[in-house]
């Protein structure tokens, strides 16, 4: 018996774009709006796994019960996408919120690792060395 | 929901809390076919029980001027499961497994551009699910390896036989595995960073 034949593809030329997503009288996707600041300054858009920390043991009086439950959670650093699990909320809201939270300086984010072009090795092996011990 | 009941919300167990040293996380996805075990693999390595989480996907009417509310969209939630391994006291590694189709890649903002690298799971069952995927990662550049989940009742095909199935260069990995079992699921992990950092190797000599 053979296997299905695949064909590999290149890189494409271009991303492709994300599928239009403004239809008439439609705003969604409002994360990709916010932005947080990376380690160096820089810039970055809110990720699954930003680790959010809040900045005060307990939430203020003024924070709404929403936020609160978030503040909450996140006495304890904790990803964007644990508090969208554990709150029910789609990733989507998460943005909304923390956006909130971070302007309030109640939060602070803590900016995610992503790919570069050139993957810091130190990195990668630091990541070996702790599944070995898993 | 009902926030006001946030006492009772569940959050993470006192021993699945991350240390407040803990400065940055990195992700790597895992990405397969319906019942193909994302979730398995991702339940066997992780530290803290298996989370979801969701999105909703909305989808306009076609050919319809809607003005008039929502009648003619239609909302799907999709889910996500994750899991999570503390690698150090300051990083923490999480693995995302992910549904095949690209329909459902852009609502997760970042996703597959942030993430190390990918895990391609397959099953020899239904290979060619698994083509599409393929595809897309490699139109995005996103390095991957190949783990075939060894069903009890699936075909066994020689290693070298699905790599010219699969159409890989002799440089991407691709190893047999048995995504319940922890060492099997780690393993596969291993052999997804040793490959990026054999990328890292040769870029740096460029």
């Amino acid at each position: 018996m053979t296997p299905p034949q695949r064909q590999k593809r290149g890189p494409a030329p271009e991303p492709p774009p994300p599928p239009a997503q403004q239809a008439e009288g439609e705003v969604r996707n409002p994360e990709r709006m916010y932005v947080v600041a990376g380690p160096d300054g820089e810039r970055a858009e809110l990720d699954l796994v930003t680790l959010i920390v809040a900045r005060a043991a307990d939430p203020p009086p003024s924070a709404s019960p929403e936020q609160a439950a978030l503040l909450r959670l996140c006495a304890a650093p904790l990803s964007v996408a644990e508090l969208s699990a554990y709150l029910h909320l789609p990733f989507s809201a998460m943005g909304v919120l923390l956006t909130e939270l971070l302007t309030a300086e109640l939060v602070q984010a803590r900016a995610p690792i992503v790919r570069r072009s050139r993957t810091d090795r130190s990195l990668l092996e630091a990541v070996m060395n702790g599944l070995q011990r898993l | 929901m009902d926030f006001n009941g946030s006492d009772t919300l569940p959050g993470p167990r006192a021993e699945d809390q991350l240390p407040h040293t803990a400065q940055s996380a990195a992700k790597i996805v895992i990405v397969g076919g319906f019942g193909v075990g994302k979730t398995t693999m991702v339940g066997s390595v992780s530290e803290i029980t298996p989370l979801t989480t969701e999105e909703t996907m909305t989808q306009a009417g076609i050919g319809v001027d809607d003005n008039f509310g929502s009648a003619s969209k239609t909302a799907t939630t999709v889910a996500m499961d994750f899991g999570r391994i503390s690698i150090t006291e300051q990083l923490v590694l999480y693995l995302f497994g992910t549904p095949g189709q690209q329909r459902f890649w852009f609502l997760w903002n970042g996703l597959f551009e942030g993430a190390l690298g990918a895990v391609v799971l397959v099953d020899t069952r239904r290979l060619e699910v698994s083509f599409d995927v393929m595809g897309r990662l490699e139109e995005r550049g996103v390095p991957f390896v190949v783990a075939v989940n060894s069903f009890p009742d699936a075909p066994r095909y020689a290693l070298d036989e699905l790599r010219t199935a699969l159409d890989l260069t002799p440089d991407i990995p691709i190893i047999e595995c048995d995504a319940r079992r922890r060492a099997s699921s780690r393993d596969v992990l291993m052999t997804l960073m040793r490959f990026l950092h054999s990328l890292a190797m040769t870029g740096s000599r460029t």
